[in-house]
């Protein structure tokens, strides 16, 4: 992928990002930010569909944003064929595994698996 | 690298000091990233204690919910208003917006796109980023 | 290494002051580290600090190793750390840097020849990479007109930027060269944009293509220390922005 592609991705997700996880403040601070983190309502949030879908949204956008600003300083910092590689897969298998154990939570809780 | 390229380093790049507040602007953002990916992570991992049903949440959230949990979370708002101020600031910047316009430059050379618009931009984020992380801490600790 | 020498001068003018000149001193062949030596040098309002080195090599040691030719701005030679700060030696004057220790530096990011001199090839090597020339299939000969023509307007769009002269001071101040040995650097960047900014030139496409990979134009994060430091007001940093602009589509 050229890295204008991977750059506009890294803007594109820094801008929805900002959108979404207001959202999921804003959600803590109207409930009462003690209240929202007891078990039932917390249970509750992950249950309801489209609060679910948000998190699962939030959680695709930050971390590629995350380790992609991650790949970014780490490639800045060391140069090498076999370094450089090293550092772009590893911060994709990185974002994969988040995304995967992320998603593993949301799902199996709005599945009510708990 | 190597050692005859006589480059500044790590300690250099990360030296805020010298060029004035963009510079400053530039290691507060990559110092943010990081905690901000490190809270993130550790963010997935607390959240998914859910699984281990309501002993294991409780559990959890006794650990989180304490006064350096609290602290820790006040940093971490403060990290993410200035991210995405100064973000926002550094995209507008990255499209050649607010950067000046190409002219004959005189003595003494003041580059335009060092202007007012960035600085307050800056200075702005760094505002915000104190007053969210006092709104945070007024939130947890008056609960 | 350090050596605290006071020159002698005859012509000393009862308005001269005295400053310590701490010269960076290294040779890669012989020696294992760099050190300082200190000299003790009169100066006056106007004296500039590529004087004061020089004063150092014509009165106490000839071999300190320092590049320089004009003496006003224009070559681009005589670039150093000066007090911390990339600076150009022939433009700095002692009286502006209100300390009464002068240390001189050779510049980061460049590897040392001896002494203040650095090799200038990387620089060099980058700048020809952004093919800095027109490119347009139709040459003057062979057009009607035999010259390109430009409004005073499409001048100004670029010529702040052909100001540049070489001196090497951005890459040296820019936190992205000081770990990164593979990036473009901002006086390249800042010529991509000259040549794409002309429109007399055809070449926008190739020279994008050729800053858009994974140590190109990205990898600058705007911190502006490049245009802080460059003498002649090219401004590598809104070149570089204004040049990104094409590449995210806010300018055509």
């Amino acid at each position: 992928m050229r890295e204008s592609t991977i750059m506009k991705i890294h803007y594109g997700t820094a801008l929805a990002a900002v959108a979404l996880v207001a959202v999921h403040i804003l959600m803590r601070l109207t409930q009462g930010f003690a209240e929202s983190l007891e078990y039932e309502n917390v249970l509750a949030n992950y249950k309801f569909i489209p609060y679910a879908a948000m998190l699962e949204l939030i959680l695709i956008l930050l971390s590629v944003h995350g380790f992609n600003g991650l790949r970014v300083i780490l490639l800045e910092l060391k140069q090498g064929r076999i370094y450089e590689k090293a550092v772009s897969y590893g911060c994709l298998a990185a974002m994969i595994g988040l995304i995967a154990y992320g998603s593993r939570t949301i799902i199996m809780t709005n599945m009510g698996m708990v | 690298m190597s050692k005859d390229e006589h480059r500044e380093g790590i300690k250099g790049m990360a030296n805020p000091t010298r060029y004035g507040i963009e510079r400053v602007a530039y290691w507060l953002m990559r110092l943010s990233g990081l905690g901000l990916l490190a809270y993130f992570v550790g963010h997935i991992y607390e959240t998914s204690n859910i699984l281990r049903g309501q002993v294991g949440w409780n559990e959890f959230l006794e650990l989180t919910q304490t006064t350096e949990g609290h602290l820790v979370l006040a940093i971490v708002i403060a990290m993410c208003v200035f991210h995405t101020v100064n973000g926002i600031r550094v995209m507008l910047g990255h499209g050649g917006i607010g950067v000046g316009k190409p002219a004959r430059p005189d003595y003494p050379y003041e580059p335009a796109s060092q202007n007012y618009r960035h600085k307050i931009g800056i200075y702005s984020a760094i505002l915000l980023a104190a007053i969210a992380m006092m709104y945070g801490l007024a939130v947890m600790f008056g609960e | 290494m350090a050596q605290v020498s006071s020159i002698s001068n005859e012509q000393t003018s009862p308005t001269s002051k005295l400053i310590t000149l701490r010269i960076s001193r290294f040779n890669p062949e012989h020696d294992e580290s760099s050190g300082f030596m200190e000299f003790s040098v009169s100066y006056e309002k106007w004296t500039t600090v590529l004087e004061a080195i020089l004063d150092v090599k014509k009165h106490h040691d000839h071999s300190v190793g320092v590049r320089y030719s004009c003496r006003q701005a224009t070559c681009g030679s005589c670039g150093m750390i000066i007090n911390g700060k990339p600076r150009l030696a022939c433009f700095t004057k002692i009286s502006e840097l209100n300390s009464d220790v002068v240390t001189v530096e050779p510049m980061n990011n460049f590897p040392i020849i001896r002494d203040l001199a650095v090799k200038f090839e990387k620089l060099f090597d980058t700048h020809q990479k952004i093919k800095p020339y027109l490119i347009r299939d139709d040459t003057e000969i062979e057009s009607n007109e035999k010259e390109f023509l430009q409004s005073p307007e499409e001048v100004e769009q670029y010529i702040q930027f052909a100001n540049c002269i070489k001196c090497g001071l951005c890459n040296s101040a820019c936190p992205t060269m000081a770990t990164d040995s593979s990036f473009v650097g901002p006086q390249a960047l800042a010529q991509a944009y000259r040549y794409v900014a002309d429109s007399r030139d055809k070449g926008k496409d190739s020279r994008l293509k050729i800053i858009d990979d994974s140590h190109g134009i990205w990898r600058c994060h705007f911190a502006g220390s490049c245009s802080q430091v460059c003498p002649k007001g090219v401004d590598p940093a809104m070149g570089i922005q204004l040049l990104r602009g094409y590449m995210l589509g806010f300018r055509s």
